[in-house]
């Protein structure tokens, strides 16, 4: 009976203990020190990798997720003959929602997975630990960039599957179901707001590419050093950004849209 | 050469990036990028204002020419007091032009439709129309119709 209860205890002191490693890794690599200059060129090919080569999965699903908006919301909305209202249908979908989510998604998938395995493996071939060893901190030189990266791609990455999204929307409804532009890009136009809908639709894509950069890199630095402990940093990088991506925008939601 | 090529794809990644906000910006949620400044103020004194907003359309004949800048009640007279934002081209409406709050569709948001009247004198900034015609409410109209069959 105390056995449980101490290994309960343990396990409660170990999730906090983790919690805290993670604070202490995002507070040394960005907030103690940081130096910009010998960081840019770093950082660079960090935005490459995160973000230029995420770009092929965020535009291809970004359009096919736009287009299925767009032919569902037309076989709905026809019933009632208000089909002009896919175009803001579409765009309100998309920008408060669908754009932010599902690019962190793809973010924890595709960039995230792959600075957990990076930084892990780095770990394990004792990579972190040589750089210490000739003085160079590895939290400045590995982390920080990396973070840095995340935090920068991911709203951009956001954008452009929302602009891309409403594009793909508009080909299905507008060229291929005959939908007037006009109202289909008015309609949208009179119903979306800049800061209420497109700003905070981008403050969502912010929160999101910081938790999801933060649980990746975090998840490298702190893995058992094998290769079984990276495979399961790895994962427990996906589940996790996944689960509290879908978690916080349920929050974001109610503290920017509803009146919980 | 790797570096350069890196750079190149991180500038055009940020352009994109850009692009993107761009067109949400303005094509999708139609922001202004030159803010009408001229315009000047009308007031209305409405019954009953169903369920009209601030930013909600004045039209004149169907056309946009203006937006409600804000609703309050006028405490004297226990009417709702709006305060209309006209674009300052439009400078021919009459002083007894009328208002009227109108329901675009059956289900659609509320606006306000102008008809010009026939003086010669033109409407200024803080002028006030007198002429209105109050929103119409579901409720009050079946209750009027119940009340003229019960009555008949």
């Amino acid at each position: 009976m105390l056995d449980q209860i101490a290994s309960l205890g343990r396990v409660g002191l170990d999730r906090l203990a983790g919690v805290g490693r993670a604070g202490g890794v995002i507070w040394q690599s960005l907030v103690a020190k940081p130096t910009p200059v010998v960081m840019f060129p770093l950082l660079l090919k960090q935005i490459y990798f995160i973000g230029v080569l995420s770009l092929v999965i965020i535009i291809v699903s970004g359009l096919f997720i736009g287009m299925v908006i767009g032919l569902q919301g037309y076989t709905i909305l026809v019933g009632y003959g208000s089909e002009q209202a896919v175009g803001q249908m579409v765009a309100l979908t998309l920008v408060r929602e669908l754009a932010p989510v599902v690019t962190a998604l793809l973010f924890a998938g595709r960039a995230g997975s792959a600075l957990t395995a990076e930084i892990g493996l780095m770990k394990a071939t004792e990579q972190l630990s040589s750089l210490e060893m000739i003085g160079v901190d590895p939290l400045r030189r590995i982390v920080a960039p990396r973070l840095w990266a995340g935090f920068i791609s991911m709203p951009i990455l956001a954008i452009i599957f929302a602009m891309v999204g409403i594009l793909g929307g508009a080909l299905v409804s507008v060229e291929w179901l005959g939908i007037y532009e006009g109202s289909f890009w008015a309609n949208m136009q009179n119903s979306v707001d800049f800061s209420e809908d497109v700003l905070n639709g981008v403050i969502k894509a912010v929160v999101f590419g910081i938790v999801v950069t933060w649980i990746a890199v975090f998840q490298g630095y702190d893995c058992v050093p094998t290769s079984e402990g990276i495979s399961q940093a790895t994962t427990r990088t996906v589940v996790y950004s996944s689960l509290a991506v879908l978690a916080l925008d349920f929050i974001l939601t109610a503290l920017m849209f509803g009146d919980l | 050469m790797r570096m350069r090529w890196i750079e190149i794809m991180v500038g055009f990644f940020m352009v994109l990036g850009i692009l993107a906000l761009l067109g949400l910006a303005l094509n999708v949620s139609g922001l202004k990028l030159a803010t009408k400044a001229d315009n000047y103020k009308v007031q209305a004194r409405f019954e009953n204002i169903g369920g009209l907003t601030a930013r909600a359309k004045v039209t004149l004949s169907g056309v946009q020419i203006g937006e409600v800048e804000s609703i309050h009640i006028d405490r004297k007279r226990l009417m709702a007091l709006v305060t209309l934002k006209i674009n300052s081209d439009v400078d021919y409406l009459s002083i007894d032009s009328s208002a009227k709050i109108l329901t675009a569709g059956l289900l659609g948001e509320q606006y306000i439709g102008i008809s010009v009247g026939f003086e010669e004198q033109n409407l200024k900034d803080g002028g006030l129309i007198n002429d209105t015609q109050s929103a119409m409410v579901l409720e009050e109209l079946i209750g009027k119709f119940l009340f003229n069959k019960v009555s008949s």
